[in-house]
């Protein structure tokens, strides 16, 4: 469900597209999957952290989002992990952002 | 399913039929439709204000044809969209009318195409049935620099096209259509650019975009001018790309900035991929990444092409670069 807007069965995020036809994805075989579920977490961290926040993987379906205060949220995919990133720490997160980038830039994580 | 139903692709087909007032929509359709290799063509036209007149041009009138009678498509009958579309998948279904193999969708003049784009994709019953195939820009010959001037639907519709179709170039003059040419060609330099004028294949225009091959995008013109806000621009990068770390960056970019992204295309050699993958978005969203069986050329680099509006080039150029580095970061 998707825990934004309550939705079952929410889109198909295409970083997790399903395996079919033509299609580019990771999620072909479990390995495939967890590893970069893993890869996913660790590097997303790396953002999250410059807002006070980490990701940890919920039972291999979902992600859990924690404030470094404790508030927490369970996101789907990284289509919802931005939109809650912002709800959770009450800024925008942007990628644009100068100070941002230098300080990932400079291994603050 | 029914029997009738049983060969037909899994994902049907949607075309977006767009353009400014007057710019030759209903025109081209009629003449994509006159052409039997699409006689398996459903058809809905959107068509602002009370009395709808656009249906009246197109000569085939069916029971595969749909005419929404409500408002501008992109902002009052996205329910009535969907459920137009689920109506025709239904009766499809039923055998009630012939087994249609496409959709197209012809908007209003005014339309911004992207919540036609995600109606498809959001809907619990269309995102099964329903892929987008491409969006088809008219845009006029005589009047088309004006109105990129002076509306900036106009312009939104040409930065997320995958076709653009010069209509009415037998009444320009030339030099104004070379002049509107090269405008187009710099504002969208991933989409071909065709004169209606040309024999046009029908089945290859309606079939352009996700679902297709992929067009070798071309470097945009060095330093060419914003317009109307609007500019294009492409990333070049000489190593494999990580996948995750891109995906993380595209997702938070588009999350702050998805409105003002028209369309980001590109065509990515990933690390520990042999295969090119494909991936094209038009604002917030973004198709499911394709792999492709071979690379287009000889040249095997990753090549992102933006249009955004209102965004500085550079700022993105480093905040790729930046994110691109994040597991080399870690790893360091």
């Amino acid at each position: 469900m998707c825990s934004l807007c309550g939705i079952l069965g929410a889109n198909e995020h295409w970083a997790d597209a399903a395996a079919r036809d033509g299609v580019y994805t990771r999620n072909a075989d479990p390995v495939a999957r967890r590893r970069e579920r893993a890869d996913r977490v660790r590097l997303a961290n790396r953002v999250l952290a410059l807002y006070g926040m980490r990701l940890s993987d919920w039972q291999g379906a979902s992600f859990l989002l924690s404030t470094f205060t404790g508030k927490s949220e369970i996101v789907e995919d990284l289509g919802h992990l931005w939109p809650a990133a912002e709800k959770l720490c009450g800024r925008p997160c942007d990628p644009l952002a100068l100070e941002v980038l230098t300080r990932l830039d400079a291994g603050h994580g | 399913m029914g029997e009738g139903a049983s060969a037909l692709p899994a994902f049907t087909p949607v075309t977006l039929l767009t353009g400014f007032l007057g710019s030759g929509k209903t025109t081209l359709l009629r003449r994509l439709l006159a052409d039997p290799a699409l006689g398996d063509t459903a058809v809905i036209i959107n068509e602002l204000g009370e009395i709808g007149i656009d249906h009246l041009l197109v000569e085939r009138l069916d029971d595969q044809m749909v005419l929404l009678k409500s408002g501008c498509v992109c902002c009052t009958v996205r329910g009535e969209l969907a459920s137009a579309i689920r109506d025709l998948h239904s009766r499809r279904e039923r055998g009630t009318i012939p087994p249609f193999r496409r959709l197209v969708i012809e908007s209003t003049g005014l339309a911004d195409p992207f919540p036609v784009l995600s109606t498809l994709k959001a809907d619990p019953v269309l995102r099964h049935h329903f892929r987008a195939a491409g969006v088809v820009t008219t845009v006029d010959a005589v009047n088309g620099m004006l109105q990129l001037e002076r509306h900036i639907e106009s312009v939104r519709q040409v930065a997320i096209a995958d076709v653009v179709v010069l209509t009415k170039t037998d009444l320009a003059e030339a030099p104004v259509t070379a002049r509107l040419m090269a405008r187009l060609g710099a504002m969208n330099p991933t989409a071909p650019l065709l004169s209606a004028a040309e024999t046009l294949d029908a089945a290859v225009l309606l079939q352009s975009g996700s679902g297709g091959g992929f067009k070798a995008i071309e470097e945009p013109a060095a330093g060419a001018a914003p317009h109307r806000g609007v500019s294009a621009f492409s990333i070049v990068v000489d190593e494999p790309l990580d996948w995750t770390a891109f995906g993380i960056w595209l997702t938070m970019l588009l999350n702050r900035h998805g409105e003002r992204i028209l369309r980001v295309k590109g065509i990515l050699a990933l690390a520990g991929e042999e295969r090119p993958i494909v991936v094209h978005g038009v604002q917030h969203l973004v198709h499911a990444p394709t792999h492709l069986g071979h690379w287009p050329s000889d040249d095997h680099r990753s090549r992102l092409v933006f249009i955004v509006e209102g965004i500085e080039p550079d700022l993105i150029r480093r905040s790729f670069a930046v994110f691109n580095r994040l597991n080399a970061g870690i790893a360091a």
